[in-house]
């Protein structure tokens, strides 16, 4: 398969979006486009096993490769393996989701369209990309496109919420362009992944590198302490702009972190395990806490985030191939889940205008099928079997388990706390909202989900049921790749 | 072998019934999805008493002993070689017993709800919670595998929470479902961290492979796993006591079993299925499962078993004797009679006659199904007629509600240990393993057997005797032949299932147990259950002012009773002072002052910073030349006198 059509896709959808006459146009183009991206993703994924089953076991597949700077030795370098499919998958199914939800922006519609195509691209682009300074340029792309997102279509204290997001992660794109420029310098001039995994860089170096790398995309995937850009760009973001920011954006972080800091500098990683695992479990369980105490639909989704992704660095930290296949995993189906628990806060509050717990109730009665998406997201959000993030937590944990000494088991507890607190946060949200009798009488008159809602949110359920109840798939995508990151902490 | 399919099929048609009520009820089956629910459950009932008899009589026991089965085990997620999360099903006595109890208690109130809960709006969403809830529970009881049986257990979990907060626009029944879930998360976060150290110390998830590693204290994983200590306990010892924690939050054991009075906000037939005859159960069946390694390698834990059973079954008796709500009498009266099958593992050991406990507690596990199921039944029947669960609102039924009366009586006579009821032999096996292994617990529960027969006298003299009945306007009779099928049928078990030789087909090491019956033994039991029913005939029969008497003569034992020894009001005070506003609210009024404070002053200092170097680029010439020449001077004197 192609990989150049992963970005053919959308940048053509986007080319479309732009010379479109009219809203329902621009609507229906970015749909079509939307779902040619899903089939895409499909198919790769398709092509992907067909490899694999054929014992085809390069570390990439699907490899292209053309020069573009020859002096300075950059080049177009796709190819994809497991980790990458798998976030591409997930990209493709928020990207579905989002461009559904935004069916009724009234405001600058094919502007709005352009842009979360474009930032559609800048992910799928980062996904496949093997060269860095593409990988940096396509990462860069993503991040305009959130800044207008929130500034034009965003609501509340949005000019503010968008300069904090913008400038956090270009501070963390910056801190990255030098990490970038160190590995380019050391391994003889070549910002090439897959041959950067081949040269081993002295340990000093790595040493400084790592955290650069590291707490430059930590600042995308809200690394504590660096996360506040998250409860203040996600409340001011638009749906679409959420579920974009925590389903994609917040995984291109994650993905850098362990993609490019943990396995070109596996030294570096083993140096900073601990502090990693340090800040990612005091990040779950603050989170959570601070979560119980929010009122605000979008805080309360926003600080348990922060919690979630919490697992996905945890893992990282964690350095054993099980607890790396959990943290992708996480990734995933964190994905799925804050875009979906944001479309859903998102129905909820296009209806009751009002997005405080305190000022909802009885929504059950009115709109069955909202609360029943509801329901399924947060069970998803508090870990229940057969649902996508119970998969995720509990490879996290046994893989964590491996590591036999005090410290991981005590910061692998500590993690594994926040179980309960996720239980009492999600069940007091839903119960507030949700259940009890209806307090505010003008509710009654409130209509359940509209076709575009409902499809939004089938598709997203069915991503998270696909992995909650069939996690095979999705492990056998994931833990071959996560092997070759080990093997190569491990020094093979 | 068995037959893979067939035994498949039994959780799985409910969980068809869940998917497809689920889905289409609502709006398409309507009345009639209780009738798919009810027909998808009697072909799962069916299918699991041929297994059972396949099992017990056609396998049989081969060596003396029966067979363990697993006809399927699937990899459903692989963490390395050896260790994997297995979806399977398990066949070996205590599996195909609870088969048995669940798919039938699970078919009586399939049955019984068509009547109980006509008319209701949600009709085809409880019918579909409570395939949910079945397949959950089955998958649960078959689970070949550690984790497996984690899985099944989070499901019946959450079931409960959806049929607790049923009636979900009543703020108290959602405050139940809340409370009942997170307690018991609580609890499963114990198992969870149990289960890890489990797998690590046995390099196995697998249920069988894991035993099997785990009780020969000659292989290496024991010998690892009880070097490394924390805090004086062996890795294993730990491992089987947070396991033991789950568990005990599933069963309302004490000091976990706060939610599970306040879950009778539930509908009746849902409490009698979930709270009383399966789901709470759970509890001892990990234990029992666990069984060889609780008895052979953590001896230690196993006491500690025995003596949380014992505490709970003596403190849910003295609170069931003073509660006047008929559901929550039931509900302690559950968490005591649990307690009873706690101990009874606690007392026992492995292997033949000091087996005893074992056999006794699923003997136990199984009547009590019966007869709890048929007390909270008929307690729906009476709910359903006179609208309150206040025993004070109610008195001389008999005459309204025969066939309630009667049955409820049978219960009531099963539970207090009344020969020759059921709960009189498995009762009797129970304290005989006390006695046998424990003097301390068995005192514990021959005060505990007098104390039940009291408190479920008391209840059945207020519903039934009492004051005589007013009638006001016009009343619905007892809810016709599918409210009383089911009430009849459970009463023939709670009746007749004692005289299962029960023994024979399930001990803790699958050989069989011959139980000897002790005539002078069973004096002092009997003898105080039916000192407590005469008790209670004495004080209730008819109304009278003798109870407040009592009442006021126990002075601050009944308060504290009464109150049920504010042990919620301590939970309140933890969860609502230490973790809401001692943990909660510091941290997120930390995230929002002082991490975002602090990028918060980055950006201002970065902005106050170029607010004064803006001033530099002035655009007047005259200061550019003078900042030049200080520059020029400043490094000529640099390279001058500094670095030569």
């Amino acid at each position: 398969m192609n990989l150049l059509l992963l970005i053919g896709a959308p940048l053509l959808t986007a080319v479309a979006v732009l010379l479109s006459r009219n809203k329902a146009q621009v609507k229906w183009i970015s749909l079509v486009g939307s779902v040619a991206q899903l089939a895409l993703a499909f198919a790769l994924l398709y092509a992907f096993r067909q490899e694999r089953a054929q014992n085809n076991m390069s570390q990439m597949l699907f490899e292209l490769n053309y020069k573009l700077f020859d002096s300075l030795n950059i080049n177009f370098h796709f190819g994809v393996d497991g980790i990458s499919v798998a976030m591409i998958l997930l990209t493709s199914f928020v990207v579905i989701a989002g461009v559904l939800v935004s069916w009724n922006i009234e405001k600058m519609t094919k502007e709005f369209y352009f842009l979360l195509i474009l930032l559609a691209l800048g992910a799928y682009g980062f996904f496949i990309s093997l060269d860095l300074f593409i990988l940096f340029f396509f990462l860069e792309i993503s991040v305009i496109p959130k800044y207008l997102l929130i500034g034009i279509w965003g609501s509340g204290k949005k000019e503010y919420s968008a300069n904090k997001l913008a400038l956090m992660l270009m501070g963390g794109s910056a801190l990255i362009l030098v990490g970038m420029l160190g590995l380019y310098f050391t391994a003889g001039h070549s910002f090439d992944i897959m041959t950067l995994s081949k040269t081993s860089i002295p340990a000093n170096i790595q040493n400084l590198l790592f955290p650069l790398l590291f707490v430059g995309f930590g600042v995308f995937t809200a690394l504590f302490p660096l996360h506040t850009w998250v409860p203040d760009g996600h409340s001011s973001a638009p749906t679409a702009g959420s579920m974009f920011l925590a389903g994609i954006s917040m995984k291109l972080g994650g993905y850098g972190c362990l993609r490019i800091a943990t396995y070109l500098l596996p030294e570096g990683a083993k140096e900073y395990a601990n502090i990693i695992i340090i800040l990612s479990a005091i990040a779950i369980l603050y989170g959570a806490f601070a979560t119980m105490m929010q009122k605000d639909l979008k805080y309360i989704n926003a600080y348990s985030s922060v919690s979630h992704v919490g697992f996905s660095l945890l893992g990282i930290g964690m350095l054993t191939q099980t607890a790396i296949t959990g943290a992708l995993m996480q990734m995933v189906s964190h994905g799925l889940m804050t875009a979906l628990f944001f479309a859903v806060i998102g129905m909820i509050y296009d209806r009751t205008h009002t997005r405080m717990t305190n000022e909802m109730g009885g929504l059950m009665k009115v709109m069955p099928f909202i609360t029943t998406v509801f329901f399924i997201v947060g069970l998803c959000s508090l870990g229940l079997p057969g649902l996508s993030g119970f998969v995720a937590e509990m490879t996290v944990f046994m893989g964590s388990w491996e590591n036999s000494d005090a410290f991981h088991r005590i910061a692998t507890i500590a993690a594994a706390m926040s179980i309960v607190v996720t239980a009492v946060y999600i069940l007091r949200a839903i119960g507030q909202t949700a259940m009890g009798p209806i307090t505010n009488t003008s509710h009654l008159q409130l209509k359940d989900a509209a076709w575009n809602e409902k499809l939004a949110a089938i598709i997203l359920v069915a991503g998270i049921i696909a992995i909650g109840i069939a996690p095979g798939w999705l492990n056998d995508l994931l833990r071959p790749a996560a092997e070759e990151i080990m093997n190569r902490i491990a020094g093979k | 072998m068995p037959n893979a399919t067939t035994i498949a099929l039994i959780p799985l048609l409910p969980l068809a019934g869940f998917l497809l009520l689920g889905l289409f009820g609502r709006k398409y089956l309507k009345s009639s999805s209780g009738l798919i629910g009810t027909a998808l459950l009697l072909t799962s009932t069916i299918l699991a008493l041929y297994t059972a008899y396949e099992y017990f009589f056609v396998y049989g026991k081969v060596n003396g002993a029966y067979q363990q089965f697993i006809p399927l085990q699937l990899t459903w997620l692989e963490f390395s070689k050896g260790v994997s999360i297995d979806m399977g099903l398990l066949l070996d006595p205590i599996s195909v017993m609870m088969l048995v109890v669940v798919s039938f208690i699970s078919l009586m109130v399939h049955i019984y709800s068509l009547g109980y809960m006509k008319g209701e709006e949600r009709f085809a969403t409880y019918y579909s919670f409570l395939g949910l809830f079945t397949f959950s529970m089955l998958g649960l009881v078959l689970a070949s595998n550690i984790f497996q049986i984690y899985i099944f257990w989070e499901l019946v979990g959450v079931s409960s929470f959806l049929l607790i907060g049923y009636y979900y626009d009543k703020p108290s029944a959602v405050a139940a479902s809340k409370k009942a879930f997170i307690v018991t998360r609580f609890a499963d976060l114990g198992f969870l961290i149990g289960i890890l150290i489990l797998s690590f110390s046995s390099g196995t998830l697998d249920f069988t492979t894991l035993i099997q590693r785990l009780t020969s204290p000659e292989s290496n994983e024991v010998k690892t796993a009880v070097v490394s200590t924390f805090l004086g306990a062996s890795a294993l010892t730990w491992g089987a006591a947070l396991v033991f924690i789950g568990g005990a939050g599933k069963s309302a054991m004490f000091p976990l079993h706060i939610w599970l009075p306040d879950a009778m906000e539930g509908p009746t037939p849902v409490s009698a299925l979930i709270h009383a005859a399966t789901m709470v159960v759970a509890g001892v069946y990990l234990v029992a499962r666990l069984f060889p390694v609780f008895a052979l390698t953590t001896p230690a834990v196993l006491e500690i078993i025995g003596w949380v059973g014992a505490i709970s079954a003596i403190i849910a008796a003295v609170i069931a004797c003073t509660q006047t709500d008929i559901k929550r009498i039931l509900a302690y009266s559950t968490m005591s009679q649990i307690g009873y099958m706690m101990f009874a593992l606690g007392v026992s050991k492995y292997g033949g006659e000091a087996g005893l406990g074992y056999t006794a507690s699923m003997f136990h596990l199984f009547t009590h199904a019966m007869f709890k199921a048929l007390l909270f039944l008929g307690a729906g029947a009476v709910i359903h007629y006179i609208h309150s669960n206040d025993m004070r609102d109610m008195g001389g039924l008999r005459k309204y509600l025969p066939v309630t009366h009667i049955t409820f009586l049978i219960a009531c006579l099963a539970i207090a240990g009344v020969p020759p009821f059921a709960g009189f032999f498995s009762k009797e096996e129970i304290l005989l393993a006390a006695y046998q292994n424990n003097m301390a617990i068995y005192w514990i529960a021959l005060i505990t057997s007098g104390l039940t027969a009291f408190y479920m006298f008391r209840l059945y003299f207020n519903i039934f005797w009492s004051k005589p009945h007013e009638v006001h306007g016009e009343k619905h009779g007892e809810g016709g032949f599918v409210m009383m099928l089911p009430l009849v049928l459970l009463a023939v078990g709670a009746a007749a299932a004692g005289f299962i030789p029960f023994g024979e087909f399930v001990s803790s090491d699958g050989k069989a147990l011959v139980s000897h019956f002790h005539l002078e033994f069973s004096i002092a039991p009997v003898g105080l259950g039916l000192a407590g029913i005469f008790a209670a005939l004495w004080l209730y029969k008819k109304q009278n002012d003798k109870p407040q008497k009592l009442a006021a003569a126990l002075g601050g034992l009944y308060n504290a009773a009464y109150h049920k020894f504010y042990i919620d009001e301590i939970y309140f005070f933890i969860t609502k002072k230490v973790l809401f506003n001692l943990i909660g609210r510091p941290a997120a009024w930390f995230d929002r002052n002082i991490v975002d404070g602090m990028v918060n002053l980055t950006g201002n200092t970065t902005q106050a910073v170029s607010e004064g170097i803006k001033k530099i680029q002035s655009g007047k010439v005259q200061q550019y030349a003078i900042y030049f020449l200080a520059g020029v001077i400043v490094l000529a004197t640099l390279f001058i006198y500094v670095l030569r």
